[in-house]
């Protein structure tokens, strides 16, 4: 059982690697990150999961994983809403200079 | 058998929204595509027998990322024109980087299927009777990996203190206007998720459960509440101390009992055996407070009230 979950998280690292070098968005490379993460996670817990018994220090680590990619999730979404603020901003001054 | 057949519908199926979140045209669909992964995920979570990190992604890793991204996206133009070009499958570098990548993952899966794996939980389980608390995440988390932890918290101050640094807060536009049912309903359920939370919080010391599922909880529930226009409080003068203050107190309160072990067992990050327990209990409260906290402040995507 655990051997499909880990050519799944194995899977959506190769995914999730195709999106975030060919995107052109940034937001679509922020949510081919975080699928990575989550990709990468999913090997931890697999990893747990076929120990001889259940192993907590794969999932405490997840868990510290996951507030942490929320935690970058945040900050570049909002270097994007400033960037895309500034960008605009820009684009106007350019437009009345014209 | 049928346990194999939902797994692997559980696997396509997660995939399929993975696909869908990285190349479907619209970003709008990606991020929703993102959410619904999420949820999927975390029942792959409970399959794996890892229910706390199944609570915690459910609230932070669907709730709270898929907030942020839909309030970004809300703020952004031009969402809906075609994000993604189509894939270059004929030009020869993309062609030849996928064969490698490929390559590399079936390497990556022979790899992990034969993976030896010791686990730590012997040695876990043979310090749980020290550890102050019963469930061995707690355990890990809380006391025996009780750095990692502490880290973190400060991670996600310094996002925050990042974030605050950029620029004032935008005012998220209250649908509460079009929506008049909104703060009715955010009324009415914040009490469930306070319930809710203060019961992952207790449970947290001898059953999944504990600080993280319960402060993701409290601040999916804090940004519904600032959906419905009631985060005012948020942006008056008045409290930005008792914010800030609510805002260091996790880490404040994690580095205290780091350094009272230094002066009771001579030890950075020794609990005394002794109070174990309570101080895993305040240590809980505090960082499940701040952690709400700290994911409403993400929400804001700007410093308040300046």
């Amino acid at each position: 059982m655990t051997d499909i979950y880990a050519i799944l998280a194995v899977a959506l690292t190769g995914l999730a690697l195709v999106g975030l070098f060919t995107a052109q968005n940034l937001m679509r490379r922020l949510l081919a990150l975080n699928v990575l993460g989550s990709a990468v996670f999913m090997l931890l817990v697999v990893v747990a999961r076929k120990a001889d018994s259940l192993d907590p220090v794969p999932h405490a680590m997840v868990l510290t994983g996951i507030v942490v990619s929320v935690s970058t999730t945040a900050v570049a979404l909002a270097l994007i809403l400033y960037a895309a603020d500034a960008r605009t901003q820009n684009s106007n001054q350019r437009v009345e200079h014209e | 058998m049928l346990a194999l057949l939902l797994d692997s519908l559980l696997a396509v199926g997660t995939f399929w929204l993975a696909w869908q979140t990285l190349f479907a045209v619209s970003l709008f669909r990606g991020v929703v595509s993102f959410m619904v992964f999420g949820l999927l995920i975390s029942l792959a979570w409970i399959r794996l027998q890892a229910p706390d990190i199944a609570l915690a992604e459910a609230a932070i890793g669907t709730g709270v990322t898929g907030a942020l991204l839909l309030s970004a996206l809300g703020r952004l133009e031009d969402t809906d024109s075609p994000s993604f070009r189509r894939l270059p499958w004929f030009s020869p570098l993309f062609l030849s980087t996928v064969i490698l990548l490929g390559l590399m993952c079936l390497s990556l899966v022979l790899v992990v299927l034969e993976l030896p794996t010791p686990g730590l939980s012997p040695v876990v389980e043979a310090k749980m009777p020290l550890a102050g608390a019963s469930h061995p995440v707690t355990a890990v988390l809380l006391n025996f990996r009780g750095f990692d932890t502490l880290l973190e918290i400060a991670v996600m101050l310094s996002a925050v203190i990042f974030i605050w640094s950029l620029g004032p807060a935008v005012i998220p536009k209250t649908p509460s206007a079009q929506l008049p049912g909104l703060p009715a309903l955010a009324a009415l359920l914040n009490p469930v998720f306070l319930l809710v939370a203060a019961y992952l919080l207790w449970r947290g010391s001898h059953a999944p459960g504990g600080a993280f599922p319960a402060g993701a909880i409290l601040g999916a529930g804090g940004i519904l509440m600032l959906l419905a226009g009631r985060g005012g409080w948020m942006q008056r003068d008045q409290h930005q101390g008792l914010l800030r203050l609510l805002l260091v107190a996790g880490l404040a309160l994690f580095l205290l009992v780091a350094l009272s072990g230094v002066i009771i067992t001579g030890i950075f990050f020794q609990l005394s055996q002794a109070w174990a327990s309570e101080l895993i209990v305040l240590i809980e409260i505090g960082t499940a407070l701040s952690i709400a906290l700290m994911l409403m402040a993400f929400y804001l995507y700007g410093e308040p009230a300046s």
